[in-house]
């Protein structure tokens, strides 16, 4: 029976097998030719006279003696201080994640074995935060950030981050702790643990995949951040996405414009590179949530 | 579990949630009531030997003192609300009473930057959410059929417009349909037009940067639906097979109904997302021609000198009223779910 379910005609194989390619090819080509066009010079990149400059590298050529360049790489990262933006935005990553999942668990889980009430009416505050437009909130942070004096820094974004990703990290982690029986903790209650003991020692350790996904979710949103990082840091503190933005808008970075094609890349392959590892946490996380609406 | 245990699980995340999102909010909207204080001014007397004259000047040092006791600002109540910036009242009533048709009464009211960016934020989330749910549905089904092997590699290609933030996505995108890109600069070929660009028109700046958001959000459309197709049950297509339905009318039919609260649930989510959209603005350097509300929001923050905390606030302040309205369909049902099970 199973066989006939999946048994598909020729035809549909065809036209699937071409819709896949065609999918593949809108969503992943960009980023390939950026890639190619990262070891190019503007010239040929942008072309205003031929875009198979772009593939032959003529300019690049002309301009520097081969067909490929990794000039705006090695001048993105050492001149464009790009070095500064990355090790920002691994401290502010790694920090955003750890706290995140310290602070998205224990609430998670208090929430899961709560049978009251108001566990829904945090759940709905939550959705409801989740909902707030980002930039918002910035509006908010901005000017008491300034009368205290703490704009621009790094804990301050971190912190940010941390509480912007909440309401996520809580909803996800809920819908995780509801599927451990709770009788496993119970058990763990009547031989003489506290809470703590029992949400430490008997449930963290068999939840290691769902707070997998929590902290890839945190870190795809502390890393990929532009709208909290561009106001509340100033230049020196920007991470890589803000950076980027800079090199494109101000006078300053102007007629450098290939390192922010060669800073995308950059930043990209790292992300690119972690989705691939953790694909299946991401897409069980994805429905976790979904199940739960 | 006790209240008092609750309390302290709870404590760490609910303090973070309220300073950082809740408070924002509180001061977003205190905010909005004030407006930047004036410049003072005072009068000169300027002598020279033609005689005195006299000239209105900044007093520089009594606004930097006023300045400095009132940060915030003078109090304005609802003043930024109405202003012509916002949502314009004084503005629409002489439209209104000027204009001699509707067409151009809607003209006059589009024109002003609120309504504007209203219109375009509206336009964006509606256009945008329709097509990611149909083509995320067709490209979960497809890469349902596939083989296992293939599967896990197609799955990773087909996120990746997902994973990236919007700002590089918009710039990936936006190097190649820019008129010296790749997939511009053939178009201009293929149309014999060398002027042909994105920018060359409001209309096409809008149809890009929709696409750019199809190309976008439909990856997390296909993820939602490939899981919940995991799901749907096999007996029903069994029986369904035997008597004979055809394989359109299995998906029809059977896997179809089976996804409607997954589908509400994607619907739900796009619009909230794209409602806040802002970031393909800046990456596409579409600026000119189409504004959001959130973009609005950055441009007022954007200048270090001199920020629009009163504007700011104000516009904050509309967006999130239009957000609670996109979202009080989800809260109902949640409402209606929640009493279900207890």
């Amino acid at each position: 029976m199973e066989s006939q379910i999946n048994k598909y005609s020729t035809q549909l194989i065809v036209i699937n097998s071409i819709f896949i390619l065609i999918w593949l090819t809108i969503s992943v080509f960009p980023f390939i030719w950026t890639l190619w066009g990262s070891f190019k010079v503007k010239a040929d990149f942008f072309s205003r006279a031929d875009w198979t400059y772009a593939l032959s590298g003529f300019n690049t050529l002309l301009e520097t003696g081969a067909t490929t360049t990794v000039k705006a790489y090695i001048e993105s990262w050492t001149e464009g201080e790009f070095w500064r933006a990355s090790m920002n935005t691994i401290i502010v990553t790694f920090s955003v994640v750890c706290i995140s999942l310290f602070l998205g668990t224990l609430g998670a889980y208090a929430l899961s074995r709560s049978t009251y009430k108001y566990t829904f009416f945090i759940l709905i505050a939550a959705l409801i935060f989740r909902a707030m437009p980002h930039i918002t909130l910035v509006s908010g942070y901005l000017f008491p950030f300034f009368q205290l004096n703490i704009w621009g820094i790094l804990p301050t974004t971190i912190i940010v981050l941390v509480a912007i990703n909440q309401p996520f990290t809580l909803w996800l982690l809920y819908s995780f702790f509801k599927t451990v029986p709770k009788e496993l903790d119970e058990s763990a209650l009547i031989d003489g643990c506290s809470y703590f003991q029992a949400f430490r020692f008997i449930i963290m350790p068999i939840m290691w995949p769902g707070v997998l996904t929590a902290g890839l979710f945190s870190m795809m949103l502390a890393y990929n951040d532009f709208t909290v990082t561009a106001l509340l840091l100033n230049q020196e503190n920007y991470t890589m996405v803000p950076k980027i933005n800079a090199y494109l808008g101000t006078v300053e970075y102007s007629g450098n414009y290939m390192w922010a094609v060669s800073s995308v890349v950059s930043a990209t392959a790292p992300l690119f590179m972690i989705v691939w590892f953790f694909q299946r946490q991401l897409i069980s996380g994805l429905t976790a949530g979904a199940v739960k609406g | 579990m006790p209240h008092k245990t609750f309390f302290w699980f709870i404590l760490p995340t609910g303090l973070a949630m309220i300073l950082f999102i809740g408070l924002p909010i509180v001061s977003s909207f205190f905010q909005s009531l004030h407006i930047e204080t004036e410049q003072i001014l005072m009068e000169v007397e300027n002598c020279d030997p033609f005689g005195c004259k006299t000239n209105v000047r900044v007093d520089l040092e009594a606004t930097e003192k006023l300045r400095e006791e009132n940060p915030l600002g003078r109090f304005n109540g609802f003043g930024t609300y109405v202003d012509r910036n916002h949502l314009a009242f004084d503005e629409i009533e002489e439209a209104w009473d000027s204009s001699s048709s509707i067409s151009e009464f809607k003209d006059i009211v589009l024109n002003l930057p609120f309504y504007k960016a209203l219109l375009f934020t509206l336009t964006f989330c509606f256009a945008v959410t329709p097509p990611v749910i149909i083509l995320g549905f067709i490209v979960a089904l497809s890469i349902n059929t596939l083989v296992k092997s293939l599967k896990g590699i197609t799955i990773f290609g087909a996120i990746l417009p997902m994973v990236v933030t919007p700002l590089i996505g918009s710039l990936v995108l936006f190097w190649m349909i820019d008129s010296q890109g790749i997939i511009g600069a053939s178009i201009q070929i293929l149309f014999n037009d060398p002027n042909l660009s994105l920018k060359a028109s409001s209309k096409l700046t809008w149809i890009t940067l929709i696409i750019y958001g199809i190309w976008h959000t439909t990856p997390f459309a296909f993820v939602v639906f490939y899981a919940a197709l995991q799901t749907v049950p096999q007996d029903p297509i069994e029986a369904a097979l035997i008597d004979g339905a055809s394989r359109f009318q299995r998906v029809r039919y059977i896997v179809i109904p089976h996804l409607y609260p997954v589908a509400t649930f994607i619907i739900l989510i796009c619009l909230m997302d794209n409602f806040r959209v802002f970031e393909p603005i800046i990456g596409f350097s579409a600026e000119g021609v189409a504004q959001s509300l959130s973009w609005m929001i950055y441009q007022d923050l954007r200048n270090e000198n001199k920020m629009l905390f009163g504007s700011a606030g104000a516009t904050s302040m509309l967006t999130i009223i239009g957000i609670a309205i996109l979202l009080t369909p989800v809260l109902i049902r949640t409402w209606k779910e929640f009493r279900t099970e207890r």
